[in-house]
């Protein structure tokens, strides 16, 4: 196949600069550790208030400087819908959906998770500013959905 | 090429100097420019008219006409939306369940995103076929199915729509449960696209007979190409319809397994972009060259742009579902992989293409290494502006589209209204705008009358581009400063319209714009085909001839098999483990009516 010098020569620039990029989401994963969410189980939507750890939901220390904030969504509120924890913590969230599919977004941090019924979803991230974060459902969940929202409150 | 009376002295660029007898400008090239195709078509020693076209005019038309419905009905709701981004709320003063946002958004997405393109395309690709073979369909009754189909599909999933039976926005994510005409209607829509596809196969198998040993004309080998990927990627969206979606809204089914559905969706949902932009790139390779003078600066590379797309669209869905539960690292990494794979072929484009329109502009006197661009019609040919206007768009979505593929960063974006903004530059510029600009040729081509009113139909172009960059900027931005998309923002308690206010009226003035845009174009469209006068003579299409003399050309790069073979592969080993653990391992759940 004929290619001409100059076409041959960007397409050497265009595979560089991809291959640039991707370099780039490795070094995200490796040297910034964020994560996005994997697998990490299932539970029924119809028994999940009965199951572990969906039956407390709410706020618990799991370690030093460490807690775990355990949510329910369902159309159209989150349950807690007020999280406190104290500055400079490390939280992670757990959330499953008792309906249909939801979001979990707080805005200026990395949390952002899809909420599916049968599925757990789990994110971490670190609240170093006191201050209050505002937090909602960004997936439509029917006619309630833009009043599907929350607070985390991170205390001095 | 006829004698050279260009100015004498031309300094030539890199490219130039490298072309044989390529990027020669001056008004050498103006007579040629001036007589057009049919001058070359001569050469070539073919007939002119346009009487392949005959049989296959009526149907071609009537999808058109269908697509400018479904662009009129999409686009009603489409300033409302936008005002709501700057707090402005409008739905209280609709009557009933019009007041609906959330109704108002699925027409917008399913009347655009799916209605407006599948019946644009098949009229289009149906056209590049007759066009590019020089033969009619195959089949008069096949091109009508493929018009008469996705017309009752229409109707049966607008009908609950309509009645708010469906506000389950154009992705349908279950467990929100629609009325089954809504599922039934994207079937037929879907079986339409099947149908104009199996008739363009027909009609390559009737044309290869007849010219035995010949290369299939790149027009219609490109969109036979874009068919083939179509069929393939449209699997999972049809799958998960008849065999899920649909007898689970006819109560046939109790239950669904949700993330199957959904993961279907993202199998067809990222490839139905190329689908939408793959007759663009007919349209920029085949067809636009020629509008300005110019021509093809490889067919071999064309080709190989076209093919790529077949292996490459479908194994990058799972990069819609990057903060979705339930799907593992590996196989997300492995779709981000492809998902930058695809780019390549992109990115050859913008070479390909932007060299030949070069060559046109320098033919019509463009000189100096930029200066050329402003010697292309901007400011004369609306068809030609509305397509180069919809490139420029087009590279900034092609960059916002890497932010939202990189692994991580889409962290940052991930349903938040930049992706919106995306999406608006991509289907809602490069295609929508491409389709207009065509339109704009091929209508009065077709009705046999001139287009009516040539400078309106400019500013309608530029009115569009200037729209959606102002808009795409302020929905960018909104996304980055927290705004989630699909969302009845004016109502919500967390919008910060204070913050947003810059971003929000850039959002709202945009989309007031891009109203008046459309109303122009369907204004004119109208006008054409209504109070436009009959053409005096039959006029010519647009048809790249390359640049380069095609010495040798691998023939592979005229075959599809090979092709899907490549794909039917990388697409098992992308999708199929997710797709089995998804299918064993996610509880099933019932479905929800909550609008």
């Amino acid at each position: 196949m004929d290619i001409d010098r100059l076409e041959r020569f960007w397409i050497m620039i265009s595979i560089a600069v991809l291959a640039a990029l991707m370099l780039a989401i490795v070094y995200s994963v490796r040297g910034f550790g964020v994560e996005v969410p994997t697998d990490v189980g299932q539970v029924d939507p119809r028994t999940a208030r009965e199951t572990e750890p969906f039956n407390q939901p709410g706020v618990r220390q799991v370690g030093p400087g460490h807690y775990e904030v355990v949510m329910l969504a369902e159309a159209w509120r989150f349950e807690p819908s007020e999280v406190r924890v104290p500055a400079g913590s490390t939280v992670t969230f757990r959330l499953t959906s008792l309906d249909v599919i939801h979001g979990f977004r707080i805005p200026n941090t990395n949390v952002n998770l899809m909420v599916q019924p049968g599925q757990v979803v789990e994110a971490t991230h670190r609240f170093n500013e006191p201050g209050t974060y505002h937090l909602f459902c960004h997936e439509y969940c029917g006619a309630g959905h833009h009043i599907m929202d929350g607070m985390l409150i991170v205390e001095r | 090429m006829s004698a050279e009376t260009g100015p004498a002295t031309v300094r030539p660029t890199r490219l130039s100097r490298h072309l044989p007898g390529g990027l020669r400008p001056g008004p050498g090239a103006a007579p040629e420019q001036v007589q057009g195709e049919g001058a070359e078509r001569a050469e070539r020693g073919e007939a002119g008219g346009l009487s392949h076209l005959d049989q296959d005019r009526g149907h071609i038309m009537a999808n058109f006409l269908l697509s400018f419905l479904a662009l009129l009905l999409g686009g009603l709701y489409g300033p409302l939306q936008a005002l709501d981004k700057m707090g402005i709320n409008l739905y209280p003063y609709l009557p009933g369940v019009y007041g609906s946002y959330y109704l108002g958004l699925t027409l917008h997405g399913v009347g655009l995103a799916l209605l407006f393109t599948f019946t644009f395309i098949i009229g289009f690709l149906s056209f590049a076929i007759v066009h590019g073979l020089r033969r009619p369909l195959a089949s008069r009754r096949l091109g009508w199915a493929a018009f008469l189909t996705p017309l009752a599909g229409t109707i049966l999933a607008l009908v609950p729509l309509l009645r708010n039976d469906a506000t389950v926005l154009w992705t349908f994510y279950a467990p929100l449960r629609a009325h089954p005409g809504f599922y039934a209607g994207l079937v037929l829509a879907v079986t339409g696209t099947y149908l104009a596809a199996l008739n363009g196969y027909l009609t390559w198998r009737a044309w290869k007979r007849e010219h035995p040993d010949q290369r299939t004309p790149l027009m219609a080998f490109a969109s036979l190409t874009t068919w083939t990927m179509w069929v393939l990627a449209s699997l999972g969206l049809a799958y998960a319809l008849v065999m899920y979606l649909l007898p689970w809204s006819l109560d046939e089914q109790a239950e669904i397994n949700q993330l199957l559905t959904r993961s279907l969706f993202w199998f067809t949902g990222h490839p139905v972009v190329y689908f939408w932009l793959m007759p663009v790139y007919v349209s920029w390779y085949t067809m636009l060259p020629a509008q300005v003078g110019g021509r093809l600066f490889s067919e071999s590379l064309a080709r190989l742009v076209f093919l790529l797309f077949l292996p490459l669209s479908i194994p990058t869905g799972l990069h819609h579902m990057f903060s979705d539960p339930g799907i593992t690292h590996q196989a997300k990494l492995v779709h981000t992989v492809i998902t930058f794979g695809v780019v390549f072929p992109s990115l050859l484009t913008a070479f390909t293409v932007v060299a030949s329109l070069e060559d046109g502009a320098r033919r019509s006197g463009g000189k100096g290494w930029v200066r050329w661009i402003l010697a292309l019609p901007w400011f004369t040919n609306p068809s030609v502006a509305g397509q180069l206007l919809a490139m420029l768009l087009f590279a900034g979505g092609g960059i916002t589209g890497l932010i939202n593929a990189s692994y991580t960063m889409n962290l940052v974006v991930h349903n938040s209204l930049w992706v919106a903004g995306h999406l608006h530059f991509q289907v809602g510029t490069a295609s929508t705008l491409t389709f207009m600009a065509v339109a704009y040729w091929l209508v009065p081509l077709l009705a046999r009358r001139k287009l009516w009113r040539p400078r309106l139909a400019l500013v309608q172009v530029w009115l569009w581009f200037l729209g959606m960059a102002v808009m795409g900027r302020g929905m960018h931005w909104m996304g980055l400063a927290g705004a989630p998309r699909r969302t009845f923002l004016s109502m919500a308690r967390y919008a910060d319209f204070e913050t947003w206010w810059t971003a929000g009226l850039l959002t709202g003035l945009g989309g007031l714009v891009l109203a008046v845009s459309g109303a122009m174009f369907l204004w004119i469209m109208a006008a054409t085909l209504l109070r436009s006068e009959r053409a005096a003579e039959v006029p010519e299409v647009p048809e790249a001839r390359p640049l380069l003399p095609v010495k040798h050309m691998p023939r592979v790069l005229d075959r599809l098999t090979p092709w899907v073979v490549v794909t039917v592969i990388l697409t098992a080993i992308a999708w199929l483990p997710t797709l089995v653990q998804v299918a064993r391992n996610n509880p099933l759940v019932p479905g929800w009516r909550l609008w």
